[in-house]
């Protein structure tokens, strides 16, 4: 099975190289978005308490959502293709993104917070320079499990005709070709696995940067 | 220019009609006094002192900092232009010692290298070498962030400095020696600095002045020797320990309690046993200062 797998990615490399182009493609777009929006929609929350109950609550009905009756929701409002795949994709991201950001900021030290303030710190610098910086580290943590779920999640994509790795999954199953289904599976893990790699070596030196702890 | 740095008129504070913090506040304080607000915990003295920065806002009454009104002020640059220590020093984790003691400059809009450089000054002033400069607070003792602390407030070398139980979070040893260099401090730059403390001791170590508060009301300002010694109402003394001491003071006691008192090495629970030893049960020793304070 292992040998007709490598032979399967030998033979058909272009094939998977393209595959894998748009994958990361689409998984890039939805983190670009997915994280702004999160981190807008985090910042947001910490000033309204209202915003934040519903935007927490509503997050967490997303989630229990399956993902692709979602996809089936967005097939018939915005069509086949990418636009629902980003959309379904930034939604389930949403919540990890905005939940960190949220808890980061609030959680901030408010010794901390107000020695900044009676020094004479305006909005902006209290945000850019004390609580984006001392919540980085919680941000980041969530950050990274959205960008693994996001990788993952891209492997669906494709069944609403978005491309990506999810197609070689789909054509495996469709013509019973097991390699084929392994060999797409395979690569989605991959990269999700060094993505979190990567984002746990950049998370644990961000701690370790602002918040001298390894944790 | 007005004499005077602060001046709180008639204020008075309530966080809910049932909770009222300060009441009918009347001090005015000289450029360049050192005051001590005393009084147990919850009594109101940080309250006090965070009007003054604007932390918080009171409900009655006009405050004014170098004769100007409060409201008058910009706020971002009256709080920057005051300094500003808390318990703890609340410092910046993520910031070097050099970047937490230059924030207010920072904010002011001085160029990197000429921050840097004041904080190595200032690293100076309160003690600490320089090689500190690029270390993240976490590597440094309580006593260490203490001093960090008071460095940061005199960073943009304001004329007002408050501080709000600065030393409270060091040992008595640490505390003593930061107090020392305190009014080191004071007497070389001369800043009017507000200092709240709840210990009595520290208050007669450092006060120019003090101001004990009780229940969001001053109960007495005045020099050490006045408190002691001329005490408003039967509160203030037994708040300080000295119920009847003038009574039972021989003259030369007395003597040696005013150098005491002067020098600020003023020990109420020393005084008491003292003269216990001497009166034995003629005197009814109150509450020692230690349980006074919270």
């Amino acid at each position: 099975m292992i040998k007709s797998i490598i032979g399967l990615y030998h033979q058909r490399s272009q094939f998977f190289i393209e595959l894998l182009l748009q994958h990361l493609y689409i998984t890039s777009v939805c983190i670009v978005i997915t994280t702004t929006v999160g981190l807008l929609l985090g910042l947001l929350m910490t000033r309204h308490p209202l915003i934040a109950a519903i935007v927490l609550r509503l997050s967490s009905v997303i989630y229990t959502i399956p993902s692709i009756a979602i996809f089936g929701i967005l097939v018939s409002i915005t069509g086949i293709g990418l636009a629902s795949a980003i959309i379904a994709i930034v939604l389930y991201g949403l919540l990890p993104m905005v939940r960190s950001t949220y808890t980061g900021l609030t959680e901030v030290d408010d010794e901390i917070i107000e020695a900044a303030v009676g020094m004479g710190s305006g909005q902006r610098h209290l945000l850019f320079w004390v609580r984006l910086p001392l919540a980085l580290a919680v941000i980041f943590s969530g950050f990274r499990t959205m960008v693994v779920m996001t990788i993952a999640l891209g492997g669906i994509a494709s069944f609403i005709g978005a491309g990506g790795l999810g197609r070689a999954i789909w054509r495996g199953i469709s013509t019973n070709y097991a390699e084929m289904t392994i060999a797409g599976s395979l690569l989605i893990a991959a990269i999700a696995i060094v993505a979190d790699l990567i984002l746990e070596y950049i998370e644990k030196r961000v701690r370790i940067r602002y918040l001298g702890e390894e944790g | 220019m007005s004499p005077w740095a602060i001046e709180f008129d008639h204020i008075s504070k309530s966080y809910t009609p049932e909770e009222v913090v300060l009441t009918d506040i009347n001090l005015s304080i000289k450029a360049g006094e050192l005051v001590v607000l005393l009084g147990h915990s919850g009594c109101g003295k940080t309250t006090l002192l965070k009007l003054v920065n604007k932390l918080l806002d009171f409900d009655s009454g006009y405050l004014r900092i170098h004769g100007k009104k409060i409201s008058d002020w910009d706020i971002e640059q009256l709080r920057r232009s005051i300094g500003w220590a808390i318990q703890h020093g609340a410092l910046f984790p993520h910031m070097r010692i050099w970047e937490n003691i230059s924030y207010v400059l920072r904010l002011q809009g001085v160029e990197k290298n000429r921050r840097r450089e004041r904080a190595a000054e200032l690293l100076q002033v309160v003690g600490l070498p320089a090689e500190y400069l690029d270390r993240y607070p976490r590597s440094l003792s309580g006593g260490q962030r203490q001093r960090v602390g008071v460095a940061r407030a005199l960073a943009a070398n304001p004329s007002i400095i408050l501080m709000d139980e600065p030393f409270g979070a060091v040992d008595e040893q640490t505390r003593l020696q930061l107090q020392q260099e305190l009014l080191q401090i004071h007497a070389r730059f001369g800043q009017t600095i507000l200092f709240v403390t709840h210990d009595i001791h520290e208050a007669f170590r450092l006060g120019d002045r003090i101001v004990l508060i009780d229940e969001g009301k001053i109960l007495q300002a005045g020099s050490k020797e006045e408190l002691v010694f001329e005490p408003a109402s039967e509160r203030v003394s037994s708040f300080l320990g000295t119920k009847g001491f003038s009574a039972l003071l021989d003259d030369e006691l007395l003597c040696d309690l005013h150098a005491q008192v002067q020098s600020g090495s003023f020990d109420p629970d020393l005084c008491l046993q003292r003269l216990a030893a001497i009166k034995g049960p003629a005197l009814k020793a109150g509450p020692s200062a230690s349980d006074r304070s919270p």
